[in-house]
């Protein structure tokens, strides 16, 4: 099978952009109500469970709901910023999926199909590019509502976000110097021919799980929002199908984090230990490693679901655990704790890897395991400074030094 | 015409329309908004000429960073004041006037000496040797590592400079 003629290509994106996005915007709904289904079940409540069986059709009465109600725009109001903010919060929550390759390339009487919308040459940064531009519909949301809770919401939001992307960039640098490119298929290549980026790069994946935790603005960084001070935050004035828009940008951000998460740490829609799936496609577009078939992108794709679904769980199980920190917390562990340390790690993994390469060993698994145990030293060091000696010395630090202790309270 | 040459006339005109629009609206929220529009047609503009990194990076700095900043300030700093026209008296129309004939005049010097076009296939064969990344990393960390060097230590400077001045007690 060669590439595809261009007819083919035209009507194979198409169909990609289609099935792609109606998808994406299902499984949106799917989880505000596994959101709503979740905390109730970590409260200990029911949870919806009025529409249908277990409440399944909730998100269709919800968007019935919005779409029936009563839009309200506040006197005073910038009308259109007013109107544009939720459309702009939403623009870049759903477009950033464009770049994610959901499965293994898929065999057609045409020739091979990519399953993934735009493969295109800048990869990540066309999703750091978006993101980027997501706090404007906050910000904006908030400065148009002439309130003081949302204008403090919308502030705390551009302050928030900005803080946060510079850790979120840093914490990606040190899987394009593993990876040596940007393009979202080649990284999951790598880490079908080596391991799963995770290992190599825990400590990455841990800053980069925080700081798209602050990105989405999901608790317990839901500092734009939060209800105990700020009423509703940036949408408080919001009603209707507005305020709907800006609860799927922020879902719809929620489900494109915790795709990226399986993407870049986790293989993407790699199988592990099994080769059947490393397929890869030469720039002639003859097929590298094993052959493409239907069930195998068909597999593929159910393992790429199942990561997602599962950073889901985890999106929505921190939320409903964690209390929300208080602002200038969030503040300081951005720009005091994440930047620093990102700064030093990437220092360290890149002298690891000069040093790797000094030894003479190949980019593989043999590589990537030195790395992870590198990466395990600095992980346990990182825990064990973060946890100020409260859950592992525990009472024995107390008892050791008690005046200090009865100093702080 | 063909679709780039649409592409192009569509973003180069919301590029034009939204800068003016900029100049002229009264209230610096919405300048920035503008602003904004200008910087992703400018970046639409980077696409069309294969200049993907370029485009990335104008979204990703100017776009999504530095102009969120411009609007967190204006944001805390305008609360409540009327939004006067910055440029007062006829003296000052006068020298923004003749900035603008200077920077026309420049323009079309600058469209009589139209450089020579690259090779059509350099770009093309760039992307597929070094990738969009790449293309603009290799030369920047080997023929002019010493000006990115010294430019990343005038930032640098200017950083602590600002935070030194920010901490000072007034």
């Amino acid at each position: 099978m060669g590439p595809l003629s261009t007819t083919a290509f035209i009507i194979s994106a198409v169909a990609k952009v289609l099935v792609i996005f109606v998808g994406w915007l299902i499984v949106v709904a799917g989880v505000t109500l596994a959101e709503r289904k979740i905390a109730a079940w970590i409260q200990d409540r029911s949870g919806p469970n009025r529409v249908g069986p277990w409440g399944i059709f909730q998100p269709i009465a919800d968007g019935i709901k919005n779409f029936a109600k009563e839009e309200h725009i506040p006197g005073g109001a910038s009308r259109w910023l007013f109107f544009l903010a939720p459309i702009i919060s939403m623009f870049p929550a759903f477009v950033v999926i464009a770049v994610i390759p959901v499965a293994a390339p898929l065999p057609t009487p045409w020739g091979l199909v990519e399953v993934i919308v735009a493969d295109l040459p800048i990869g990540f940064l066309f999703v750091m590019a978006l993101a980027s531009l997501g706090v404007y519909g906050l910000t904006l949301g908030g400065w148009a509502s002439n309130s003081k809770y949302s204008f403090l919401g919308g502030v705390r939001a551009s302050a928030q976000m900005i803080s946060y992307e510079v850790a979120l960039g840093l914490s990606l640098v040190p899987i394009f110097m593993l990876a040596g490119n940007v393009t979202l298929p080649e990284i999951v290549r790598q880490q079908q021919d080596a391991l799963w980026y995770v290992l190599p790069l825990m400590v990455g994946f841990l800053f980069f799980s925080v700081s798209y935790f602050a990105e989405t603005n999901r608790g317990p960084f839901d500092m734009p929002e939060a209800e105990s001070e700020l009423v509703y935050g940036f949408h408080t004035e919001y009603s209707a199908m507005r305020m709907a828009m800006f609860y799927l940008a922020e879902y719809a951000n929620m489900v494109t984090a915790s795709a990226l998460m399986a993407t870049f740490f986790f293989g993407g829609w790699d199988i592990p230990f099994w080769a059947g799936d490393n397929i890869g496609v030469a720039a002639d577009g003859s097929i590298i490693g094993a052959t493409p078939a239907w069930w195998v992108t068909l597999l593929t794709f159910a393992s790429f679901a199942a990561k997602t679904a599962f950073f889901i769980l985890v999106f929505i199980w921190v939320r409903w655990t964690i209390p929300r920190f208080r602002y200038d917390q969030v503040m300081a562990l951005g720009w005091k704790v994440l930047i620093p340390l990102l700064v030093v790690y990437i220092a360290v993994l890149g002298g690891a890897m000069l040093a790797l390469e000094a030894a003479g060993i190949e980019f593989g698994v043999r590589y990537a395991l030195s790395l992870a145990g590198i990466n395990l030293v600095l992980l346990l060091l990182i825990m064990f400074w973060l946890d100020r000696s409260r859950i592992v010395l525990g009472g024995a630090w107390r008892q050791a030094r008690p005046q200090q202790a009865r100093s702080r309270g | 015409m063909d679709i780039s040459q649409l592409v192009f006339y569509t973003f180069a005109g919301l590029a034009v329309a939204s800068s003016v629009l900029m100049i002229t609206r009264r209230n610096p929220v919405y300048s920035v908004m503008y602003l904004v529009l200008t910087l992703f047609s400018v970046a639409a503009i980077f696409v069309l000429l294969e200049a993907h990194f370029l485009a990335a990076l104008q979204v990703v700095v100017y776009a999504g960073a530095i102009l969120v900043l411009f609007l967190f300030v204006i944001m805390l700093l305008n609360l409540g004041h009327e939004f006067d026209p910055d440029i007062r008296g006829k003296f000052w129309w006068v020298v923004g006037f003749g900035l603008g004939l200077v920077l026309f005049a420049e323009l079309f010097v600058l469209a009589r000496s139209v450089p020579e076009a690259p090779e059509s296939d350099l770009l093309a064969r760039l992307l597929a040797d070094q990738g969009a990344v790449g293309m603009v990393a290799e030369p920047l960390f080997e023929n002019y590592v010493i000006a990115v060097e010294v430019t990343g230590v005038l930032l640098l400077v200017a950083m602590v400079g600002s935070v030194v001045i920010a901490k000072r007690k007034v």
